[in-house]
This record gives C-alpha cells, structure tokens and sequence, in this order.
C-alpha cells in the first residue's frame, strides 16, 4: 500500500507578540497509508489542530517535514479537505453577529455543496449531478434549495461533510467535527462517517475530545500529550472495522473496549493533573 | 383540579355580541354590561370632552369618537381576557386584525403566564401609536384653541394644512414642494452613491492589505470624529451654494461611514471559511466576490442605513446655512419671514422622508440579506 501522508520530526513553535514561545509540536513523526482512519485525542493545548493546520496546509512547520502523495505541503489543496469544528451561537471575536463555523451562509445547501466543482469550472448540469449524488451520501435528499440558517447544527454538519466530499478528496482532516453536537445526533454521525469511510475509501484524520468516539472510528488512535505537543502513544484498534457490520452500541461495552478507554482516560486524567499543577506552581 | 378548568370555572358567560352592540349604542354607558370598571372610566373621559367641547367643539368631538372607539375596545378586550374562547365568535380577519393592533394576544403567547420583561410582549402595539398621532394633533388643536400661544409660535393644524396645499401646488420661491424635496433628494442620492462608490472598495482594501491599511488609516480616522455639519463653510467656500456643494459634503459624509461598514466586513469573516474556500480550489479573485463581498454585505448594509441617517441630516442643515432651493431652504426663508405654518409643513416632511428612507432600507436588507442575524 502506497503511503499517503509522511510528517517527519514536524515541529511548530508559535512566536508571540510579548516575545514568549509556545512550542505547540516537537518531533511529531508518523505516516499514513491510503484509506486508513486515524483519531487523534489529547487535552485541549496539545497542538491537534495545529498539526491538522499543517497537514492542511494552512500553516508551515517551524522544523521537519510534510509530505502528502509524494511532494512537500505547501499551501492548502482539493486533495486535502479539511471538515471545521461545527460552531453554533455568537462567534467569541463579534459580539453580536452570528455566524456558522465554515459554511457559507448566503449560499444554499446546494451551492455549498456545489462551490468546489463550480471553482473548477465544472459544467452546471455536472454539478446539479454531483450535488444530489452527495445529499443522498449524507442523508439530506430534498434539502438542496435551504438556507443554511434553516438547518440544525447536525444537518449543518453533513451539509459540511457532503461540500468535502463533493471537492473528491483524497484525505479528509476533522476538528472535533461532532464536539457541538447533542449525543443521539453524534451516534448517528459517527456512523455515516464510518459507512463514508467504508464507501469511499477516503483517508481519514478525526481529532475528537471523546475517548468514546476516538476508540470507535479510529484504526489507528494517538493520544498526544501537551507541552510541548507530542505524540504520547499509538494504539492499533479493530472497532472501526467491527463498526461496519455490528451495532456501535454493543461495541461500546465490550471488554476490550471498555478496558482501553478506562486505559486512555487515566492517560489524559493524569496529563490534566499535570497541566492544572504548573498552573498553580506558576 | 387543573388551572385550565380553573379559567373556564371563572369565565364570563356574557356575549360578546351583546356586548359590541350595547357599547356601539350607549358608548361608556353600554360598555358598563362588560365592564363597570371601563364604563366608569370613559364615563369620566367623557365627562372631560364635554368640557373640551364646550371650550373648542371640534377638538371636543374627535374627543368622543376617540373614546366611543376606546369603549369597543374595551369591551372586547375585557370579554376576552376573561375567556379567550370568545374570540372564536368574532369574523374571521377580525381576530387577527386586534392582535396587529395589540389588543389580543394570539398564538402561543396567548399562554403565557409570564409576559412583564418578556421582550416579545412589549412588541406590536399598533393602537398605542395611534393613540398617540391622535392625541398629539388634539392637544396641538386645543392648545391654539385655548389660545395657549399666538398662531406666530404654534399654527393651528388647519393652517398647516393649507400652507401644505398651497406649496404643493402653487410653490414657494419658484418651486414648488415636491420640486424641493427632489432636489433634496437629488443631492442626497448623489452624494450618498458617490460616497459608497469610492468608501466600500477603500474599505476592502484596507480590510484585504496592510499597505492600504496603514495608508488610509491616519486618513480616515482623522476624518471620522469630524462632524459633516463643520465642513459647510469650507464646502461653501470652495463649491458655492449651489448643488456641487452639497452632493460633496454628503459625499464625504458617506464615504467615512462606508469606509469603516466595508473594512469591519471584511474583517469580521470566519478564518475557517477563508480556509474553506482555498481548500475548495477558489481563486483569490474567486474568494474576493463569492466570499468576502457577500460576508461583508450586513456590515455594508448596515453602514448604508446610518450614512443615509447622517446625510439627510447633514443635507437638511447645509441647507439652512446657503442654498437657492432645497427642502431645508424652504423652512430658513420662511422662518426669517415668521411663516410658521410652513417652517411646519417642512419639519413633518423631513421626518416622514427620513423615517421612509430607513424603511425602505430595512426592507430592501430583509430583502437582500435574509441570513443576516441567523444562526
Ligand atoms: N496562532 C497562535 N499563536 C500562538 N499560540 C498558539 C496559536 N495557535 C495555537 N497556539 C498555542 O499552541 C498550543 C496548541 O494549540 P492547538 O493546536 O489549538 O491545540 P488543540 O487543538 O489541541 O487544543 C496551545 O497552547 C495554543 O495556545
Ligand atoms: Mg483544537
């Protein structure tokens, strides 16, 4: 299997303004083949979504390397999409202007979807095709004319979901995709992203903030640990693939299942401890 | 027991036809069958536009009409607050029209037990606006009657009206009215387009490069505290009194205004949906039109809706100090010469041009930006 994604002893360290560093990575090294799933979980602070900036192309390392299918990262490209946090409620910069998180508000449902093959100068008619093909991936037929503001936070996130896959990427970033979400909609999501994953074969990196859904949806699992952001461990998991044919919930209280989240969760228990100890020390 | 029967236990058994009918025939006196506390009261108001009448009859009589309305009112309102039910009774239409004009509440407010403080029971009081138009032109009305002022200080409504007709159609220093105002208005398109043609592009380029940024930004935040109302002078000295003068004071007005509405446009776009559009394949100059520019569109509207604000104002006082017409002429010259009862017609006019304009803006947003303030 070809190997897709290479970061090599990639490390970012943000300058700021007062002249302080903060060495949000260091020597994060790790590759991944085509078609895998990895989840990515730590404590807040511990670069997730830096190192998803980078792989993104949104930001440069400070030191090493990002490679993807070949060639170093250099900026941001259709064969790597990367899915927001969903963001409801007033944005914290703007008091009072409401906005969603990535998705463009004065364009409906469909031209959302649409807007990577219409960038590309994809024939109209193409597009109405691709359109409708993923309303009905992410379970939306019928909503192609909404507005945006019509929809709830979970449809919004598919309608998310279906603009990435429309751009037919090859590897699919996702910051904490389902955080804002209540849990019966996260269950449902969790399984189309499981059942796109299968269908497509895409590539996947999924940052969460739930064991849960980290030891669900990943074949592979890093729990990175903060200051500066490393990766701490590896674990290799066959609950994605399970996941597939059997009912999430029963995945979720087997043995194996429950003795490696109880595992992982004391990991991040104790990296908290620590945080909120040189707090006080400090 | 539950409240609901608890309501029904207590309901008036009265009809609410008999109760229009009594009121409509006998006004307070009919009113006392639905509600003696409401009868008593308007028995007193009338007793009050009695005495008004005898002092100045016309006053006196939209007096009694106005509280052979408030007795309808009352009886309605005092049946159904009892029993909403009887509002079911009422013509189709009929039920929807009280509640535009506050009268009844229906839907799902109709329920609710808490209302002081809820914002949305402090909305959609119709009949209090009404009210008050009426209550403003009697006491003006009796105020004259009384002869509380000379008609030098406070015309009669009547007179203003005539002065009304008479520059409508006969004219006021070789215009008439409506010439007047369209030149007003004239001025106040131009300068106002002008200022959004060249402040909206400045904006985004301040909001887009720091060059343009740091360039503009000793300018405009020089201009900004300077109220327009300081510039006459100049724009009198360089441009005259006539029309270039104005269109450039409102021009620069404007051009503040839009400047800063388009830069914090710009700038108030989520990184993520800059992010989003790269990533999509997007071209700045793709970015720039179908993101940027339709991110900005509710700071730009808004910015549109106070620079119009400031530029009627701004017009309306550049010219009281030098114009040859112009709606803001027309009441200087006839102040200087004690023709009150157009300095009048003038003033309602500036007000129910400016109040116009602003809603016509705000329709046009509705219009334009339905996602504005949604989440
Ligand atoms: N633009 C920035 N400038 C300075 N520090 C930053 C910036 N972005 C993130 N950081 C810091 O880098 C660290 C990692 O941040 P981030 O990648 O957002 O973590 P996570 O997503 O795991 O919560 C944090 O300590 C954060 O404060
Ligand atoms: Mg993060």
């Amino acid at each position: 299997m070809a190997s897709t994604l290479t970061i090599d002893a990639a490390g970012m360290i943000y300058k700021l303004p007062d002249g302080g560093e903060v060495e949000a990575l260091k020597d994060v090294s790790f590759q991944l083949q085509s078609g895998e799933m990895l989840t990515v979980l730590g404590p807040s602070g511990c670069g997730k979504t830096t190192l998803l900036n980078l792989i993104a192309g949104f930001l440069m390392p400070t030191s090493g390397k990002a490679m993807f299918g070949g060639g170093d990262i250099s900026g941001p490209g259709p064969e790597r999409a990367k899915l927001e946090k969903l963001i409801t409620g007033p944005s914290p910069e703007r008091g009072m202007v409401f906005q969603q998180g990535a998705l463009f508000e004065w364009m409906t449902v469909a031209e959302n979807i649409g807007f990577g093959p219409s960038m590309k100068g994809v024939p109209r008619g193409e597009i109405a095709g691709i359109v409708n093909r993923y309303l009905d991936t992410v379970g939306l037929q019928g909503f192609g004319e909404k507005a945006i503001y019509e929809l709830s936070g979970g449809m919004q996130q598919r309608v998310a979901l279906a603009r990435c896959l429309a751009n037919e990427p090859e590897l699919i970033l996702m910051d904490e995709p389902l955080g804002a979400l209540d849990a019966l909609t996260r269950e449902k999501m969790q399984s189309l992203i499981l059942k796109i994953w299968d269908e497509t074969k895409k590539t996947i990196i999924l940052i969460t903030h739930s064991v849960e859904e980290a030891l669900l949806l990943g074949e592979r699992l890093f729990v990175m640990a903060p200051r500066p952001g490393r990766i701490h461990k590896e674990y290799n998991l066959p609950f994605a693939k399970r996941g597939l044919i059997e009912d999430l919930r029963e995945i979720k209280t087997g043995d194996k299942f429950v003795e490696t989240r109880e595992e992982i969760l004391s990991m991040i228990w104790e990296m908290e401890e620590e945080i909120m100890g040189r707090q006080e020390a400090a | 027991m539950d409240t609901n029967s608890t309501v029904t236990a207590t309901a008036s058994p009265k009809s609410l036809g008999v109760a229009l009918l009594l009121t409509l025939l006998l006004g307070p006196i009919g009113l006392l069958y639905a509600t003696v506390m409401g009868g008593v009261v308007l028995l007193v108001a009338d007793l009050i536009a009695l005495f008004v009448f005898l002092a100045a009859a016309p006053v006196g009589i939209l007096l009694f009409v106005a509280v052979q309305i408030a007795a309808v009112i009352w009886a309605i309102k005092a049946l159904t607050s009892q029993n909403a039910e009887l509002l079911g009774q009422l013509p189709p239409g009929v039920a929807t029209a009280l509640a535009k004009l506050g009268l009844v509440t229906v839907g799902e407010s109709e329920r609710k037990a808490v209302t002081f403080g809820d914002p949305e029971a402090a909305t959609g009081g119709l009949l209090w606006s009404i009210v008050s138009v009426v209550l403003i032109f009697a006491l003006w009305s009796l105020a004259v009657r009384l002869e509380l002022a000379s008609p030098i200080f406070m015309p009669p409504p009547t007179e203003v009206l005539g002065q009304f007709i008479t520059v409508a159609t006969d004219g006021f220093r070789g215009f008439t009215l409506w010439e007047h105002l369209g030149i007003s208005l004239y001025r106040l398109l131009v300068g106002f387009f002008f200022g959004c043609l060249l402040g909206i592009p400045i904006g985004f380029a301040m909001g887009l490069s720091k060059i343009m940024r740091g360039f503009f930004d000793p300018i405009v935040e020089f201009m900004r505290p300077i109220p327009p109302l300081a510039l006459i002078p100049l724009s009198i000295i360089w441009l005259g009194i006539g029309n270039a003068s104005k269109i450039f004071l409102l021009f620069l007005a404007a051009l503040w205004i839009m400047v800063l509405a388009a830069r914090s446009g710009v700038q108030s776009i989520r990184i993520s949906k800059i992010h989003a559009a790269y990533t999509l394949g997007a071209s700045k100059q793709q970015l720039l039109l179908k993101v940027v520019l339709p991110n900005a569109l509710p700071e730009i509207f808004t910015g549109m809706r106070v620079a119009m604000g400031v530029c009627w104002g701004t017009l309306v006082a550049a010219e009281l100090v030098g114009a040859e017409a112009g709606i803001g002429f027309m009441i200087t010259v006839a102040g200087k010469y004690l023709e009150t009862g157009l300095v009048f017609v003038g003033i309602i006019i500036i007000g129910i041009v400016g109040a116009a304009i602003d809603v016509a803006m705000r329709k046009a947003e509705a219009r334009m930006i339905p996602w504005k303030g949604k989440a």
